[in-house]
């Protein structure tokens, strides 16, 4: 710093090259600062205003509406997906609806084929039984009629034996009013 | 005094840790007059080159998805932006511009000032002087013009008693007047006294038992400056939307 | 003589640096008692912090011009 050469050519700085008090507070160079200084606020206003802050806003806004819009692309892909499972859900519970409905369906036809066959064998069962049932009757009244048969003829044998003349329409009826009795 | 440590002794320890602040131009070796190129106008020109290549190179392509200089022009314009919203209100954004300016100029030559061998325009009070005036002015003015009259009660304290608000308002009115005062003497004398420390520091470094300590306090010191750098642009651009917010609504 | 009693004047102002101190660390401690009550609202009370700090600070850096005015411009 301490150059001698140069002769003082400021109030400011001695003849070494060094501060005379406070270099704030010299007068001489406000001028100059001042004067530079609003040339630099200026330009950088002008710079700013013009140029800079618009562009800077703009690529904000952009950034601001793309991110917008990817929201509300993934919002919409997001109701698809609802809808989609919706109509998934929807399918399944249609197609159990249908099974069941068929299960049912089956059920009832089973149940209806069971039911005509039960009836069927019950009539074959009951026209069996009725016959069977006719069969020993007959049989029973076959054989009274015989029992009834061979009591006549045992009493026309016993009356004839006894020694009596036995007359056949007395001996039967005789008989038919004792079996009934 | 300086000149008296001169011609004192050479023998002793001579601290010169504000001949940083020296304004002399840069060729040759004339008077400084109001229109020669000094060096403050190299380093007010390099802090405009700065701002230039950082907000209007640095966003040019206008990517969606940004750079890293674009990124941290985008952070300048957030942070400004949001702090003209939150502190002044919405219908302040037509200074947004102004502030803008205000803080990218004291940020950048804030930050230009700490490069070693360089010139720190802000620790001029004939700089930061003129900022607050602007500053002062347009609050003045803007506050006129929006309330009229109505922008005096900002001195009349409605809420106080009766009595106590002629005192208050000779106070009011005197803080008034001190704010374009305190306004640039913080920025100035914080910059200032940041690098004159270092310099004293710098100066103790000639003796060699203490030069170690000397350079790590000198690191330190620098550690603590970028913060005040950063800070004290933060703190004239919060008070300029502070006063501004008294302009538009002077209610207390 | 005169500069022997600026500079010590210039000493007695830097005092004033330290009280500066006093009120920076009240305001940023207070600050720091609030916002560990409440960490919900401190995010919106940190411009009232700087803005606290900054003028706090200013009256300190007043001192500082004092001393640095007794120093290097009388």
């Amino acid at each position: 710093m301490a150059t001698n050469t140069h002769e003082t050519v400021s109030a400011c700085v001695d003849s070494y090259g060094s501060a005379v008090g406070m270099p704030q507070l010299c007068g001489e160079w406000m001028g100059n600062q001042i004067f530079w200084l609003v040339i630099t606020l200026v330009v950088i206003f002008i710079v700013l205003s013009r140029i800079a802050l618009p562009r800077i806003a703009a690529v904000l806004a952009e950034r601001q509406g793309t991110i917008t819009n990817d929201i509300a692309a993934a919002e919409e892909f997001k109701s698809k997906a609802a809808a989609a499972e919706d109509a998934y859900n929807q399918a399944l519970s249609e197609a159990r609806a249908e099974a069941a409905r068929i299960v049912e369906a089956t059920k009832a036809e089973i149940k209806a084929d069971l039911d005509t066959a039960m009836a069927q064998a019950d009539a074959e069962i009951k026209a069996k039984s009725d016959a069977g049932a006719k069969a020993i009757a007959d049989i029973r009244a076959n054989a009274m009629a015989s029992v009834e048969e061979i009591a006549k003829s045992a009493t026309a044998d016993i009356v004839s034996v006894l020694g009596g003349n036995a007359d056949d329409a007395a001996v039967s009826a005789a008989v038919t009013t004792e079996l009934k009795g | 005094m300086a000149s008296e440590a001169h011609t004192a002794t050479e023998s002793s320890l001579v601290f010169h840790p504000m001949d940083q602040f020296i304004v002399k131009p840069l060729f040759g070796n004339g008077p400084v007059e109001w229109y020669t190129i000094t060096n403050v106008t190299l380093w007010l020109a390099l802090a405009v080159v700065a701002i230039i290549a950082l907000m209007v190179f640095g966003t040019s392509r206008r990517a969606v998805v940004p750079s890293r200089t674009q990124s941290i022009g985008e952070l300048a314009y957030g942070f400004v932006y949001k702090m003209v919203e939150d502190v002044t209100g919405k219908d302040a954004v037509v200074f947004f511009p102004y502030i803008m300016t205000l803080f990218m100029f004291i940020v950048t030559a804030n930050f230009l000032g700490l490069l070693p061998m360089s010139f720190t325009t802000t620790s001029h009070f004939a700089v930061t002087a003129v900022l607050a005036l602007a500053v002062f002015l347009t609050v003045t003015i803007v506050g006129f013009v929006k309330n009229g009259a109505g922008f005096l009660g900002l001195f009349w304290v409605s809420s106080a008693p009766l009595a106590l608000r002629p005192v208050l308002a000779i106070i009011e009115l005197i803080s008034y007047f001190v704010r374009p005062v305190s306004h640039s003497i913080r920025l100035a004398g914080n910059v200032m006294a940041g690098h004159a420390v270092i310099k004293v520091f710098a100066g103790f470094a000639a003796i060699a038992a203490i030069a170690p300590v000397s350079v790590v306090a000198i690191t330190a010191m620098y550690g603590l400056e970028i913060l005040v750098a950063f800070i004290q642009a933060y703190v004239f651009t919060i008070l300029t939307c502070v006063y501004l917010k008294d302009a538009l609504h002077p209610s207390h | 003589m005169e500069g022997q009693l600026a500079h010590i004047g210039a000493g007695l102002a830097a005092i004033g640096s330290g009280a500066a101190a006093i009120g920076v660390g009240n305001v940023a401690g207070n600050y720091l008692a609030g916002a560990l009550r409440n960490p919900s609202a401190a995010a919106s009370q940190t411009a009232t912090l700087f803005i606290g700090i900054a003028f706090a600070e200013a009256l300190g850096i007043f001192s500082f011009l004092v001393a640095l005015l007794l120093m290097f411009a009388v």
